[in-house]
């Protein structure tokens, strides 16, 4: 299996076409109570235009705070992170961003939601809708353009939200386990739409997900994480064809994908559970003295 | 049995709410009339229901009702304009608002109507006194409600701003205030209930203006039934009031 196996700290050698997001040597510590976390710990990594790279991890390997940095809402770190040659020091309109949590505004419906970054970019009225019913038909909502967030079901809140980022025409998509909060069904399914926006679009793409049939789905390479603090364990490329559905979840190598990613990340989560436990456990206790 | 057939029907609940009022004033009636209630402190419900029209045609009540009022929409407006941009300066400058939030929240519990000799040394015996009054009494709740409403933004709605480089001004008018503008409601809403209240009393303390006035005028002339008549168009201009204001602030919520 084609695997670009690297050991905990040796970062992975870069790809051959020119990168359009690197990523070098970061490392985020938050000051704490008790001394302090060390959340990224010299991550690097390269993203060719056109890629999609799912990055995985257990809970608390610091996805969110990757998440965060790459889309410019976290400073203070040591590093680099540079788009397309530029750095990346704020939010960066090279980067749109889709959030885990339900992000459309409810005082506003579809169109007008799409239509968002249009109207902060001073698009005139008539163009902005036009584009935004554009988004709107290619995430499949079309016909709902002036219904509000509240008439709609999550899955089609999360790709309103997809729909207003793409309208922003991002150099890099980057997610943050946008459809965590939806059915394993609706997941792979929606998974298929974001195959075809991506491949339609050549949009390159950053999910980040602990979900490794999703990562499997629709990446072209997977970057595993360590549990705390977060590393780069593995970075595995998929090799499965392209266009895909949902229906390669089926087969047999999409099975072998996701057993090694599970052997990759099964040690990672077993610290991940022992270390929440043991938090538990001491916060539970009455004779352990508290910080 | 079905659940539909469980169920009450639509109207069932106005009903009962009219035909508990009806049944109070019955009760009423027939307590005055058997003598268990002085009839020249509480007037048979009978006769100010009758004295409506008297009230209406003789007192000038358009009129009146129509100074109350204006007294009431610029109270609003007032505190409408001055509460959001109050609770906005104090959520945008936390000193501010940690300096401030206990004073406005005792402010709003405060009877501020006993201040009214104050207000007519200030203003004189005239409709500013009365909107001056009504205009900060009603003004704790509107900063209040603007603060929690600022404050309780969802952090992912103002990150998808900040994602899209928005400015300051931009962050706040096309994210925070719409998101805030229902929590804001409440407060006007309040503010506004407070201020009607206020404008009422005010009248009646300086005997001056709308319908508060004619309540002391009426009473002073000690006709009873078209005090009591005065006193429940005030109410029902509230119920009124207030049912239309509810009304709006569901369909902003909505």
């Amino acid at each position: 299996m084609p695997a670009a196996a690297t050991n905990d700290r040796v970062v992975p050698a870069p790809p051959a076409e020119p990168a359009i997001l690197v990523v070098d040597d970061l490392v985020m510590r938050f000051g704490t109570s008790d001394g302090g976390v060390t959340a990224l710990d010299h991550v690097s990594f390269k993203v060719r235009p056109g890629e999609f790279l799912a990055i995985i991890g257990p809970s608390g390997c610091g996805k969110s705070t990757l998440f965060n940095i790459l889309g410019g809402l976290l400073t203070g770190y040591q590093g680099a992170v540079s788009v397309a040659g530029q750095s990346v020091a704020g939010p960066h309109a090279s980067i749109g961003m889709v959030f885990q949590e339900e992000s459309t505004f409810p005082w506003r419906n579809v169109v007008d939601n799409v239509a968002f970054p249009l109207e902060i970019s001073g698009v005139a009225k008539a163009e902005r809708i036009e584009k935004a019913r554009h988004f709107i038909a290619m995430v499949g909502l079309h016909g709902f353009e002036k219904r509000y967030p509240s008439e709609l079901s999550g899955g089609m809140r999360q790709r309103v939200a997809m729909a207003r980022t793409l309208a922003s025409k991002p150099k890099i998509l980057l997610m943050d386990e946008p459809f965590a909060a939806l059915d394993e069904q609706t997941r792979l399914l929606l998974g298929d739409k974001v195959l075809q926006i991506q491949q339609e679009l050549k949009q390159t793409t950053l999910l980040i997900t602990h979900n490794i049939t999703e990562a499997v789905q629709l990446a072209d390479r997977i970057l595993v994480m360590t549990y705390r603090p977060g590393r780069t364990k593995r970075i595995v490329d998929i090799d499965l064809p392209r266009p895909r559905t949902s229906e390669i979840v089926s087969s047999e190598a999409f099975g072998r994908y996701v057993a090694q990613i599970w052997n990759d990340l099964r040690e990672e989560a077993s610290r991940g559970l022992s270390d929440d436990e043991t938090r538990k456990l001491h916060a539970h206790d009455p004779h352990e003295p508290r910080s | 049995m079905s659940a539909a057939r469980l169920a009450a029907p639509r109207w069932l609940p106005a009903f009962v709410g009219l035909g508990s009022g009806l049944a109070f004033l019955v009760a009423v009636e027939l307590l005055i009339r058997a003598g268990a209630i002085n009839r020249f402190i509480v007037p048979l419900p009978s006769e100010v229901i009758a004295s409506f029209a008297r009230v209406i045609t003789e007192e000038d009540i358009p009129r009146r009702l129509a100074q109350t009022a204006w007294e009431c929409l610029a109270a609003s407006l007032l505190l409408t304009l001055f509460g959001v941009a109050i609770g906005a300066l104090m959520h945008r400058v936390p000193l501010i608002r940690r300096a401030c939030e206990t004073w406005v929240a005792g402010f709003a519990s405060a009877p501020l109507v006993l201040a009214y000799p104050l207000f007519l040394v200030l203003f004189g015996r005239s409709t500013l006194t009365i909107i001056m009054l009504a205009f900060l009494s009603g003004l704790p709740p509107v900063i209040l409600k603007t603060v929690e409403g600022l404050v309780s933004t969802r952090r992912v709605l103002i990150n998808v701003g900040r994602s899209f480089k928005l400015t300051g001004a931009q962050q706040f008018w096309k994210i925070l205030f719409p998101s805030a503008l229902p929590t804001i409601f409440v407060g006007i809403r309040l503010g506004m209930i407070f201020a009607l209240i206020n404008v009422v009393a005010v009248e009646f303390l300086i005997n001056f203006g709308g319908l508060g006035q004619l309540i002391n005028e009426l009473a002073e002339r000690y006709d009873l039934p078209g005090t009591y008549a005065a006193i429940s168009f005030v109410v029902l201009v509230s119920i009124a009031f207030f049912i239309v204001t509810e009304r709006a602030e569901r369909w902003l919520r909505s």
